[in-house]
């Protein structure tokens, strides 16, 4: 193994640049080094101005996805080794408006959220009353969709979003369906109402990438074709019987 | 308004973690009318309650009792935690717990659909209730989900709080730097939380994430409020050696052994127990952890452990458990290893040592999270109330963030409810603090690099104030400390510019974490005893006559800590022995 690699990196400041550049820096090369200790690196001992988030380290908090080589990645979770001999082009994610180098403003996701209501919504029993039984086979029913971290991956890998920016998303339809599958939720109706708009699901075309990209083996694409089914039963409903009478 | 005022609110949450969230719910619900915010670094899904693994402590099973709950949290925290802190919490842990699971935590579960609860260290019974082995992560995200319900809570997502303003022992708001602009501005408030974790990060091997570097306990100290029994820093004995990712304590109680370099089960020579096949509740592997951080140190000392890259190490042996229980109770673990040691657990031995993992100290409060600085309150990890005196026992932290985080929103709620609006005096404050960060953006201050200094500070600690300590060992490192707070006058920042400049971001951290790491080691200095996570080689006993107190470090006009030292409460439990495996 050689002892170094070449790192591309974008760099961008919208006070100075009219556009992004790329800065190459040469990075140890060791085994156990993800692509964000090869950034640490950078920022460390060449070049403290280079800005993008991190936290964790562990691939669990969800702050450190950029586009490596190309392809959404948690950096902290994506190794350089993998890349050897390199260079290896580290960009921010796609389809998010840049604030500064690596950094992406998520805003929109953000604002989003809120309006597939992902909390359990129910009233009728209060905490004094115990637990909300619930079997380890009605769990199993929404866990997978309960494991999405937020990290913008699959917003990145999703050329719908890319083209459609009011698309409200896999992730947030992801977690949608999480509460929706969940045995103590009642919400389903009132969420179906708001992803059955044409940015709810229908603008989905099925492209599975959202899946296929995301770190935690979380599926928003079978998410977004349940919910494409709920949608479509619900039209028919809707031809069949006037709202007040369902 | 006035200027340089990016807001006026009732009440203010420094932090979105776990502690942050149930406070700003706790006082969305119990006083709707009152406007509250909360101001974080990063997003709050971002928050380091994230990274918890293994569970949350909470007596709710039949065969369990509040007593026990209590007594095993007293002796873990070698007498040194407030017992009638201990008796609201083990009460109200329980009920935070269910409040949890309403709002729809995926709480792992029985056959027959009630809560599971699994063993834990340091605990009699089975009390710990789990989401598989990402209970943090579960928690944070049902937290921040259940806080979108309430539309009127006001969020400042990635703004660094850099100063709180403090006027006459009151507290008024703090002084921010939004990231996304460069701006700093005040965001005013008649009472305040901080709520922004631990301080992990003084230390090189750290479980802790980039974040947690003391942002909390550093603005309350320099503010003038105290920072109590800061010289107990608690190791996690099974860290992976190069990242310091933790391996949770939950790997143990579902029967994973430590194992030295002979496949000795090592901890039956450290009055821990005999070894069983199974786990054992309070022996052996389910000791707490200062005893088993400290029982690998002495392996080390005889040659018994396995030289790594990056140090010696133990063995974690889960070969044994087998990959379906591996899969369903510890996915996460498996996981891990496979990604960042690209071993399996079901086939491979885990290499695993002492990482630092928790401060029990913190910012001085009382039972209901309130410091000496009128208006100001404290809660988690950044708070020390003290529930986990010498010692904290694992699942007990994330029920503390709830139970205390609840207390203190509704204290600060209450607080805020008669307090007046913030004089006009503190915006010269506002201006100073612009000041002082203009002044450190300076190019001709000098030529020392962040980073450096950073990991000088950090072996100082390790080398210093690790898991044994010793007068010697603690007055070179705090003349260390000094030397470093002098070469941080003299640090070059390379970016100039105002958007996301995460440079600025770290100076002011370091800082930060240089004014902890101080009181850390005077604490340590000043108390020469034994107890819990502090072992003096020097004073290798446990001295109830001189040292059954809290250390309270203060922060002199000349930047000099001062120890103070307070009592601590005993209700029921007087001062034993703490006894494990026997």
């Amino acid at each position: 193994m050689a002892d170094s690699i070449q790192m591309n990196v974008t760099r961008y400041d919208p006070d100075q640049d009219s556009a992004p550049t790329v800065a190459r820096y040469e990075v140890p090369l060791r085994k156990d080094w993800a692509i964000l200790d090869g950034l640490n690196y950078i920022k460390d001992h060449v070049d403290g101005s280079l800005s993008y988030r991190w936290s964790c380290r562990m691939g669990i908090c969800g702050s450190c996805g950029m586009n490596i080589d190309g392809e959404p990645k948690l950096t902290c979770a994506a190794f350089l080794s993998d890349y050897a001999p390199g260079p290896i082009r580290v960009e921010p994610l796609s389809n998010f408006p840049v604030a500064r180098d690596l950094v992406v403003d998520i805003g929109d996701f953000m604002e989003k959220l809120p309006r597939v209501k992902p909390w359990i919504v129910r009233d009728d029993v209060t905490v004094i009353d115990g637990e909300y039984l619930q079997t380890p086979e009605e769990l199993e029913e929404y866990k997978q969709f309960s494991n999405c971290i937020n990290c913008m991956l699959c917003y990145a890998a999703c050329p719908i979003y890319g083209l459609e920016p009011d698309f409200i998303g896999p992730a947030a339809i992801a977690l949608a369906e999480r509460y929706d599958l969940d045995s103590r939720d009642r919400g389903q109706r009132e969420r179906l109402d708001i992803l059955i708009e044409k940015e709810g699901v229908w603008g989905c075309t099925f492209v599975g990438e959202c899946t296929k990209v995301c770190p935690k083996h979380v599926d928003p694409a079978g998410a977004i074709q349940r919910y494409k089914l709920k949608a479509a039963q619900e039209n028919v409903m809707a031809f069949l019987l006037p709202r007040g009478t369902r | 308004m006035s200027e340089g005022v990016a807001a006026a609110h009732d009440v203010l949450l420094v932090g979105g973690g776990a502690a942050g969230l149930r406070a700003a719910i706790a006082i969305a619900e119990s006083n709707p009318s009152l406007s509250v915010a909360v101001v974080s670094k990063v997003y709050p899904m971002r928050s380091h309650t994230v990274s918890a693994e293994g569970g949350a402590a909470g007596a709710f099973a039949e065969d369990d009792t509040l007593d026990e709950h209590a007594y095993d949290t007293v002796s873990g925290s070698d007498w040194l935690c407030d017992q009638d802190a201990v008796e609201a919490f083990v009460q109200e842990a329980p009920r935070e717990l269910l409040q949890l699971e309403h709002w729809g935590c995926p709480w792992s579960r029985q056959p027959d659909g009630h809560i599971a609860v699994r063993a834990f260290g340091g605990m009699k019974n089975m009390r710990t209730w789990f989401a598989a082995d990402k209970t943090g992560f579960h928690m944070l995200h049902t937290l921040f989900q259940t806080s979108l319900k309430y539309a009127d809570l006001t969020r400042y997502d990635e703004w660094f709080v850099s100063r709180l303003l403090v006027d006459d022992g009151r507290v008024h708001g703090v002084v921010a730097i939004e990231l996304r602009t460069g701006r700093i501005e005040a965001i005013t408030a008649k009472s305040v939380v901080l709520c922004n974790g631990g301080s992990g990060k003084v230390f090189p091997y750290t479980t802790n994430a980039a974040i947690c570097t003391g942002d909390g306990m550093a603005l309350a100290y320099r503010a003038g409020a105290p920072l109590k029994d800061m010289e107990f820093v608690q190791y996690h004995p099974t860290g992976l050696p190069f990242t310091g990712i933790l391996i949770t304590e939950a790997a143990r109680a579902e029967g994973g052994w430590l194992l030295n370099k002979d496949g000795y089960r090592y901890l039956q020579d450290y009055d821990l127990g005999t070894p069983e096949p199974t786990p054992v509740l309070r022996s052996m592997e389910l000791g707490p952890r200062d005893r088993l951080s400290q029982a690998f140190v002495q392996e080390v000392e005889k040659g018994r452990t396995v030289e790594s890259p990056y140090g010696p190490i133990v063995h974690l042996d889960l070969r044994h458990l087998g990959a379906k229980l591996i899969d369903i109770k510890l996915p996460m673990v498996r996981e891990l290893c496979l990604k960042y040691e690209r071993i399996d657990p079901v086939k491979d031995l885990i290499p695993v040592r002492p990482v630092v993992h928790y401060m029990m100290g913190g910012v001085h409060t009382d039972i209901n999270g309130a410091t000496p600085i009128e208006g100001l309150f404290a809660a988690g990890e950044t708070a020390c109330v003290t529930i986990n005196g010498a010692n904290r026992l694992g699942s007990n932290s994330l029920p503390e963030c709830l139970v205390f985080g609840a207390r203190a929103g509704r204290a600060a709620a209450e607080y805020a409810a008669s307090a007046q609006r913030p004089p006009p005096v503190v915006m010269q404050q506002v201006e100073d603090e612009i000041r002082r960060i203009d002044q450190m953006r300076r190019p001709e201050r000098g030529s020392e690099r962040i980073a450096d200094i950073r990991e000088e500070m950090q072996s100082t600690m390790e080398d210093s104030a690790g898991i044994f300590r010793s007068g010697e060992s603690l007055s070179k490192g705090s003349d260390r400390l000094a030397e470093l707070q002098q070469r941080l006058e003299r640090v070059q920042l390379h970016d100039e510019t105002q958007v996301f400049n995460t440079e600025l971001v770290t100076a002011l951290e370091l800082a930060n974490m240089l004014d902890i790491a101080e009181t850390i080691l005077q604490s340590a200095l000043q108390r020469e005893e034994s107890r819990g996570a502090h072992q003096r080689t020097d004073f290798t006993t446990r001295d109830d006559t001189r040292f059954l107190d809290h250390a309270l470090a203060y922060r002199d006009a000349d930047g000099a800590v001062r120890i103070e030292r307070s009592p601590v409460t005993i209700t029921r439990w007087p001062p034993g022995e703490r006894v494990y495996g026997r």
